[in-house]
Order: C-alpha cells, then sequence, then structure tokens
C-alpha cells in the first residue's frame, strides 16, 4: 500500500500521461479514420485503393515495428518531434485502421433501400448523409469503437518503452527505488483497470442512451 | 435515369465495382458524373504520386541508398542474425498460439459450465487479462517473476489471446441455433456429448476466421518480445541498424524487416478471409452465422 501512498505524484504523472496519449490518439484515430473510411466507401476507384491499403497494411502492421520506425525513423529525415508526438501519431494512425473498417461495416449495415427512399424524397447527397445514412450507422458503430478505443488504451503501454511518460513506465524508476515489485504492478494494473473499465462504462452508456434495440 | 439505363452495359469498370459493395450513399453514376469522378480519381492519383515522389526525394537526400548502408546485408553472419531472429519470432508465436487455443478451450468451459464457483472463476479471469494491456502481463512475468524473456513472452501473449479466445469460442456455441441443442438434449444426450458432438464442432467451423485472425494479433504481439530483449526479428533489426560501420542503416534495416513482417501477417489474414468465404458457402455451417474475419473484439463486461 505504501508503494501508491509514497509515490502518488510519479504515478500521477504516469496515469496522467497514459490517459493524454489515450486522448489524443482516440482523437486522431477517429478523424483519420472517418477520413479513410469515407475513401473505402467513395465512388472514386483511386480513392478506394489509397483507403484499402492504407488498411490493410497498418492491420497488419505489428504496433512495435511502427513504433520502432516512427519514434526512432522519422529523426532521420530530420523530423525531430517530442517523442510523445511520435506516440500519438503512431497510436492513431494504427487505431485508424481499425476504426476505418469498424465505420465502413457500420454504413454497410444500413440497407440500400434507406438512401434509394431519401433520394426518392429529393434529398441532396448532403442530406441523405447526414440526415439518413450516418445517423443509423452510428447506432450500430458504437460498441466496436468502444473496443477499439480499449484496445488502444492498452495499446499505448508499448509507448512507455519508447521514452514517453506513462503509467507501465513508472515500474523502472520505482523498483530503483527498491519498492516491491509485486505491488509495484498491482497498482500500475488498477490504473489500466480504471482507465479500461470506464472507456467501457462510457460506451456501454452510449449503446444503451442510442444504440439499436435487438 | 434513362440514359443510364440505355447506357449501363458501357461503363464496366465502375459498374462492377459499386454494385459488389454498394452501399446506401450513391446512385448509380450517370455519364456527367462518371467524368466528374475520372477527374478526382485522376487528382488523387497525382497527389498519392507527389506524396510517393517526395518520400523518394527524402530517401535520397538524406543518403539512404549510399552502398555503405547496403553492405551488411550482403554478409552471410548477418543473414544468419537475421534468419535467427525471424526463426525466434515463429517460435514464440507457435507456442502462444497452441497454449492460447488450449487455455482458450479450458476458459470457455468455465464460462458455460453449470457450475456457478466455476462460472465465476472463468469469468473472473477473462475480464481481467482482456482488460489488461498484454505488456504490462509480459512486463510482470519478466520482471517480477524473473523467468526467461521467451517463456515471459509466451505467457504475457497466452493469457491475452487465450482469454479472448474464450470469448470467441463461447459466442460461437451460444450462436448456434437453439434447435441444435434442443434436439440434441431430446435424443437423451449427456450436456457433454451436447457440446462434443454438436455443439462445438459447429461453433469452432463458423469461428474459424476469428480464430485465426486473433492469432494474427498474437503473431503481430510477438513483436513486443523486442520490449524485453528477447532476441526476435526487430531486436536482429535493431543490432544491425545501430552498427556504426555501416552508417547506422536505420532506415534500410525498416525497409527490410517491415515487409517480411507484414507479409507474414497479411498471408495469415487473407488465410482467415478466404476460409470465412468458403465457409460461408459450407453447409456444415448452415445453424451458425460466420463470424466476419475480425479479432475478437467485445466491450469488456458486455453480452
Amino acid at each position: 500500500m505504501d508503494v501508491l501512498t509514497n509515490n502518488l505524484s510519479l504515478y500521477g504523472k504516469g496515469f496522467l500521461g497514459t490517459v493524454e496519449l489515450t486522448v489524443y490518439a482516440s482523437l486522431l484515430a477517429l478523424a483519420l479514420g472517418f477520413v479513410m473510411a469515407s475513401f473505402r466507401v467513395a465512388p472514386v476507384r483511386a480513392l478506394r485503393a489509397l483507403g484499402t491499403v492504407w488498411v490493410t497494411v497498418l492491420r497488419n502492421t505489428p504496433l512495435t515495428l511502427l513504433f520502432f520506425a516512427v519514434v526512432l525513423g522519422l529523426p532521420r529525415f530530420g523530423l525531430v518531434l517530442p517523442f510523445q508526438l511520435f506516440a500519438i501519431l503512431a497510436l492513431g494512425c494504427y487505431t485508424s485502421a481499425f476504426i476505418c473498417e469498424v465505420l465502413r461495416s457500420g454504413i454497410n449495415t444500413v440497407p440500400k433501400g434507406q438512401g434509394e427512399a431519401a433520394r426518392s424524397l429529393g434529398m441532396t447527397f448532403g442530406q441523405t448523409l447526414g440526415g439518413v445514412v450516418l445517423p443509423q450507422a452510428f447506432r450500430s458503430v458504437i460498441p466496436p469503437i468502444g473496443s477499439t478505443l480499449i484496445a488502444l488504451a492498452k495499446n499505448s503501454a508499448i509507448a512507455g518503452a519508447f521514452s514517453v511518460t506513462e503509467l507501465l513506465g513508472t515500474y523502472k524508476s520505482l523498483s530503483e527505488m527498491g519498492y516491491s515489485i509485486i505491488w509495484t504492478f498491482v497498482w500500475i494494473a488498477v490504473g489500466y483497470l480504471i482507465i479500461t473499465l470506464s472507456i467501457s462504462a462510457l460506451f456501454h452508456f452510449m449503446e444503451k442512451r442510442w444504440g439499436v434495440a435487438r | 435515369m434513362t440514359s443510364t439505363a440505355s447506357k449501363a452495359p458501357k461503363p464496366p469498370r465502375t459498374t462492377k465495382a459499386s454494385r459488389s459493395d454498394s452501399t446506401a450513399l450513391y446512385d448509380f453514376p450517370g455519364p456527367r458524373t462518371e467524368r466528374r469522378h475520372r477527374w478526382y480519381g485522376v487528382l488523387a492519383t497525382a497527389a498519392v504520386a507527389a506524396l510517393f515522389g517526395w518520400l523518394l526525394y527524402l530517401l535520397f537526400a538524406t543518403d539512404q541508398f549510399t552502398a555503405t548502408k547496403w553492405t551488411p546485408f550482403e554478409y552471410q553472419g548477418i543473414q544468419d542474425l537475421l534468419l535467427r531472429g525471424l526463426g525466434n519470432t515463429l517460435k514464440a508465436f507457435a507456442y502462444a498460439a497452441v497454449f492460447s487455443l488450449a487455455l482458450g478451450a479450458v476458459l470457455a468451459c468455465g464460462r458455460l459450465s453449470e457450475h456457478p464457483p466455476l462460472r465465476w472463476l472463468a469469468t473472473a479471469l477473462v475480464e481481467f487479462f482482456r482488460a489488461m494491456p498484454v505488456l504490462v502481463m509480459i512486463f510482470f512475468i519478466f520482471v517480477a517473476l524473473k523467468v526467461h524473456a521467451l517463456p515471459a513472452l509466451v505467457a504475457g501473449l497466452t493469457l491475452y489471446n487465450g482469454s479472448v479466445l474464450a470469448e470467441v469460442f463461447r459466442t460461437g456455441v451460444n450462436s448456434v441455433e437453439r434447435g441444435q441443442r434442443e434436439a440434441a438434449y431430446a435424443l437423451g444426450m449427456r450436456k457433454t456429448q451436447v457440446m462434443t458432438y454438436v455443439l462445438v464442432p459447429q461453433a469452432v467451423r463458423a469461428m474459424l476466421p476469428t480464430i485465426i485472425s486473433q492469432l494474427v494479433v498474437a503473431l503481430k504481439d510477438t513483436s513486443l518480445g523486442y520490449l524485453i530483449t528477447y532476441e526476435e526479428f526487430l531486436h536482429a533489426g535493431k543490432l544491425i541498424a545501430s552498427n556504426l560501420d555501416y552508417d547506422l542503416p536505420f532506415i534500410p534495416v525498416v525497409m527490410v524487416i517491415s515487409p517480411i513482417y507484414i507479409g507474414m501477417c497479411m498471408l495469415l489474414s487473407w488465410f482467415a478471409h478466404w476460409l470465412a468465404g468458403r465457409q460461408r458457402r459450407n453447409p456444415r455451417t448452415e445453424a451458425v452465422g460466420i463470424a466476419p474475419a475480425s479479432p475478437g473484439t467485445l466491450l469488456p463486461g458486455g453480452q
């Protein structure tokens, strides 16, 4: 217990680091995933191909390799950014591929007749998209988006090994100070549980509020 | 609309593509729209080509293609180092795959059990290990229990993927049509018989794509071994990349390693997709919906 109370600021810093990483990378992943999903359902062949390549490559890339390439590779091109920004970039791009697939399958669950009906009523493309297709797609993608973001929060642990301040990385300084390793890890585990379970609770709430009644 | 109908056979390329994965978003494109789309296509291609050109320029400008940076790959010793790394990666993957399938089966049995304490225990284990980052488990086993890198990596991967697979098995068994179970019980089979002869064979066949996709996750996560200094593929690459004699060939190493890594994962993913397509036409899986080939993702604490 005193591992936690004596090092509250260290744990707090690590916890906040993980939360920050999760939030920023989630925003990047959602934005990029939305763009890529719109490419993948676009009527233009080149854009579809771009989206497909992006998703296929990133989904099959080990995240450690991506971190390795981004954190250690981009500085070779003269692009020097803080490590945290690199980590957000790597995590966000990686997760965007999964978000893209979730959004695309969400859009594909909307029956074709819905769009056809909307167009027959004379709705423009924007109206069809914003008023008919996306609201229905949104309802069905809530749970898979939630589990993707939980996976992101868990994956952020890798950033600690690439000199970013986050929760898992705190174990190193604590074990150097001679604290019990087991208790150190117990509190780290509790920190991660808090983060993943609160994301889960948030998405369960959203699902209850807006989800499809099944 | 009439013009599209009369011209329908003319543009076969776009028609096929937009028919096969058609969404609720667009109508069948008319001739003017088609021209506009072609313009967009040209612009997008140009943008992508420009991006590639810029990347290539950057690579040349920072001297990534000089002979000194690429010579290391000609040496036998370094090729051996890379191959050994690849072998170690595959070894860790093989162990992790076998053990996590076994653990998944055990935990799924626990979750489907009729004895509440067993069910609670299995549920608690599954939920805990799914909510915990794999890396935390690997580091805990490696640092706190002081085991070697390979067992630590395999154990961490097994615990995580095993509990995800347990959920996959369980959803598979639960999604077999109710009539199958009822018919089996009506024939006088006991629960074990119902499971082993009726439900599990159908469930496993239907969930095979998902199971293989989860194994892709395990394969990708073997690269976490790099972080606990297990001598796997990435580690071998790092050794070569930090060699001063060859002018720190970091980018060449990434350019050699990532196609191999990504290629292996892609191969396995494509196998899962191919299997999903094949199973969908298989009459033996009629009583279960085939899961799409995506790694097992369910919200923790849900369903």
